[in-house]
C-alpha cells in the first residue's frame, strides 16, 4: 500500500471511530438525539453534554500527545521521548496536587482551580526547564533532557509529599487525578479552552515538517542543509509543550499513547514526517477515543481511568519494541 | 574550473581560534581553500580537524577571527543561503530513522524549499543526477537503516550533491570502510569533480590517502596549522614526524613514485 492510501485509511477509520463512540455505551442514545429528533431529553443530554464532549476532548487529547511524542522523538532521536519526558506532567501533576491540597474549589472561565493549578504546574515546568538548558549557553538537547528528567523526579518527590501531609480523601484525589482520564468533561467548555493551544500546536509542527524530517537525521546534518536548528527546537519544543500542558490540564497524564502512537504510525508509513504527522494525529486521537469508550464501558457502571487502559495496551507494546524490534532500539 | 584558483578563494580563513569551555581547539588557523581544488585536512586524532569543519559551515559558532566564503563573511548568510555554498558529509554514525533512500537524499534540497512548497522540477534533476553519479540509484528504495556502511556512506555524499552547493566538506569520508568501498568512495568523489567541478574539503588522519588524491594538503596538530603545501612537500620523514609526533618509515609507491607511510613492525618483535 502506497503512503497516501495508508492516510486515506486511517482518516477513515477515525472519522469511524469519531462516528461510532458518541453512540456506544451503557445508555442507548439514538441517532435522532443528535438533531433533536427524540422526545427523551435526557438522551440529548446524555448526548450532547457527555458522550460528543467526551469524544471530542479524546480525540484532542490524543491527537495532542501523539503528535508531541512524535515531535520530541525526532528532536531528541529518541525513540522512547514522550511528550512528559520534559517533565511537563509532573509539572501538571504537582499544580493539580497543590490545589487539592490547599483544598481550593473555585472556576474560573469554565476551568477548575486544579485545572489552572495544573496548567500553571506544566507552563512553570516549560519555562524552567527551557531557563536551566539556556543558562548553561546554547541549546543542547541533552543538557534540556538531563534538566527535563531531573525536574521531573525532583517534583514527584514533591507530590509524594504533599500526598503525605494530605488527609486521605484528598490523597485519593490527586492519585486519581494522576491516573488521567476524560470522566470530568462535561459540556464543550474544556473542549474549546484546549482548542486552540492543539490546533496552534498542531499547525507548527506541520510548518515545521521539512525541519523535523532533517532534525531526525542528526542537528549537525540539519545545520549543514540549511536548518536553523536553535530556532527549530525552541518552536518544536514550545510548541509541543503548550499543547500538552493544555491537555494535561483538563485530562490529567495520559501515559503511553505519546510513546506508543508515533511508534505505530512510524512502522506502517515510515519516518517522513509529511505523512507521519497526520498519520500520528489520526492515530492517536482515535487510539485515544477507542481507549476511553474501553474504559467507560468495559466496568460499567463504574469508569476505569483512561490512563489505565493506554498503559495496559501499551505496556507490552513498549516490550514489544524493547526487546523485538532491535533495529529501532539501537536508535537510543 | 578555471585558472582562477587562488584569486578567488571559495573559503579563506584568517586568524581563526576556537575555544569549547576552557579547552582551546584551534588556534590561529589560517589557510585558504581555491575553487576547484581538493584539499585535505590531515592531523592526529585531537588536532581540531573535526571542529574546524563544523566551524567552516557554521555548525559550530563563536570562535574569533575571520572566515570568509566566497568573498563574503561567514556571519552575513543566512543558514539556508550557506547550505547553497557549503554541503557536509558527517562523519558514521549509526542512529539513523528509518526513511527511505530517496526521501534522504531528497532531504538535500532544504535550501531550496519553502515550508509548504513540495517537490518540484528542478528537485527531482538534482536528485536523479547525485544518485546516478554516486550509484544509489538501485537502491532508492530501501530504508537507510538497512543499509552497509559503505552504501550508507555513498547515500549521504548523494545527498550533498542533491544539495547542489560549490563545496564538499567531508569528515572523515573512508575512515571506516573496507578497501573496496573506501576505493569506490575516492572514484565517486574524483568523478564528482570531473562532473561538476565541485571543490573538496575533506578531513581524514591518513596521510596516504590524503596524499594520493589531494591537490594540496593543510595539516594540524594540537589546533594549529603545522603544514600547508603539495603532497609531494608533506611525504617528507621531517614534516611527517612534526606533525604526526612519532618517527614514521617512507617508501616509494610502486605507480606513483611518490613516498607513501608504510606501518612499522613493533620494536618487541623479533624480525
Amino acid at each position: 500500500m502506497s503512503r497516501g492510501s495508508i492516510l486515506a485509511v486511517s482518516a477513515v477509520a477515525a472519522v469511524g471511530v469519531l462516528a461510532l463512540a458518541p453512540f456506544w455505551g451503557m445508555e442507548h442514545v439514538p441517532l435522532a438525539a443528535l438533531w433533536g429528533g427524540t422526545d427523551d431529553y435526557t438522551k440529548i443530554d446524555i448526548l450532547w453534554k457527555i458522550r460528543l464532549p467526551r469524544v471530542a476532548m479524546a480525540f484532542l487529547a490524543g491527537a495532542a500527545l501523539a503528535t508531541s511524542g512524535m515531535a520530541f522523538q525526532a528532536m531528541f532521536r529518541n525513540p522512547l521521548a514522550t511528550p512528559f519526558t520534559l517533565g511537563v506532567s509532573s509539572g501538571a501533576s504537582l499544580g493539580a496536587a497543590v490545589s487539592i491540597h490547599l483544598g481550593l474549589a473555585f472556576s474560573l472561565f469554565g476551568f477548575s482551580s486544579v485545572a489552572w493549578f495544573a496548567f500553571a504546574g506544566a507552563l512553570g515546568t516549560v519555562v524552567l526547564v527551557y531557563g536551566l538548558t539556556r543558562a548553561r549557553r546554547g541549546f543542547s538537547t541533552a543538557t534540556m533532557l538531563l534538566a527535563g528528567v531531573a525536574v521531573s523526579f525532583f517534583f514527584s518527590s514533591l507530590i509524594l509529599f504533599l500526598q503525605y501531609l494530605s488527609d486521605f480523601t484528598r490523597t485519593f484525589r490527586m492519585l486519581r487525578w494522576v491516573m488521567g482520564g476524560m470522566d470530568n468533561v462535561v459540556g464543550f467548555d474544556d473542549v474549546l479552552g484546549v482548542l486552540p493551544f492543539v490546533v496552534a500546536g498542531i499547525l507548527i509542527l506541520v510548518y515545521l515538517t521539512h525541519e523535523l524530517n532533517l532534525i531526525t537525521t542528526g542537528e549537525d546534518l540539519a545545520a549543514a542543509r540549511g536548518v536553523d536548528v536553535d530556532r527549530t527546537k525552541m518552536l518544536l519544543f514550545f510548541a509541543a509543550s503548550l499543547m500538552v500542558g493544555a491537555v494535561v490540564a483538563v485530562c490529567g497524564p495520559i501515559g503511553f499513547v505519546g510513546l506508543m502512537a508515533p511508534h505505530i504510525c512510524r512502522l506502517l508509513i515510515g519516518a517522513d514526517h509529511r505523512y507521519l504527522t497526520p498519520a500520528t494525529l489520526l492515530f492517536g486521537g482515535a487510539f485515544l477515543v477507542l481507549c476511553d469508550t474501553l474504559a467507560r464501558t468495559v466496568l460499567a457502571p463504574t469508569e476505569l481511568p483512561v490512563g489505565i487502559i493506554t498503559a495496559l495496551l501499551g505496556g507490552p507494546f513498549f516490550l514489544w519494541l524493547l526487546l523485538g524490534r532491535s533495529s529501532e532500539v539501537e536508535l537510543a | 574550473m578555471t585558472d582562477a584558483a587562488g584569486d578567488n578563494p571559495s573559503i579563506e580563513i584568517r586568524d581563526f581560534s576556537f575555544q569549547l569551555g576552557k579547552k582551546q581547539i584551534l588556534r590561529n588557523v589560517s589557510f585558504a581553500v581555491r575553487q576547484g581544488e581538493f584539499l585535505s585536512i590531515v592531523g592526529p586524532n585531537g588536532a581540531g580537524k573535526t571542529t574546524l569543519i563544523k566551524c567552516l559551515d557554521r555548525i559550530l559558532t563563536g570562535g574569533t577571527g575571520e572566515i570568509d566564503v566566497f568573498g563574503r563573511p561567514l556571519a552575513s548568510y543566512r543558514q539556508k543561503e550557506l547550505a547553497r555554498r557549503l554541503s557536509y558529509v558527517p562523519q558514521a554514525d549509526g542512529r539513523v530513522f528509518p526513511f527511505t533512500v530517496e526521501q534522504f537524499v531528497l532531504m538535500g534540497r532544504y535550501p531550496y524549499l519553502n515550508p509548504f512548497s513540495s517537490i518540484g522540477k528542478d528537485d527531482r534533476e538534482a536528485l536523479s543526477e547525485a544518485m546516478d553519479l554516486t550509484g544509489t540509484r538501485e537502491f532508492a528504495d530501501r530504508r537507510l537503516d538497512t543499509l552497509s556502511g559503505g552504501e550508507r556512506q555513498k547515500v549521504y555524499i548523494a545527498a550533498a550533491l542533491a544539495q547542489g552547493a560549490d563545496v564538499l566538506l567531508l569528515d572523515e569520508p573512508t575512515t571506516f570502510l573496507d578497501y573496496r568501498h573506501q576505493a569506490e568512495i575516492r572514484e565517486l568523489l574524483a568523478r564528482a569533480r570531473r562532473q561538476s567541478g565541485v571543490t573538496i574539503v575533506a578531513v581524514t588522519h591518513d596521510v596516504n590517502l590524503a596524499a594520493l588524491e589531494s591537490d594540496r594538503i593543510v595539516a594540524l596538530r594540537e589546533g594549529s596549522v603545522v603544514f600547508t603545501g603539495t603532497p609531494e612537500e608533506v611525504m617528507k620523514s621531517d614534516v611527517l614526524e612534526r606533525i604526526y609526533g612519532t618517527p614514521l618509515l617512507l617508501m616509494d609507491h610502486p605507480r606513483t613514485g611518490l613516498p607513501i607511510i608504510v606501518p612499522n613492525a613493533s620494536q618487541e618483535r623479533e624480525p
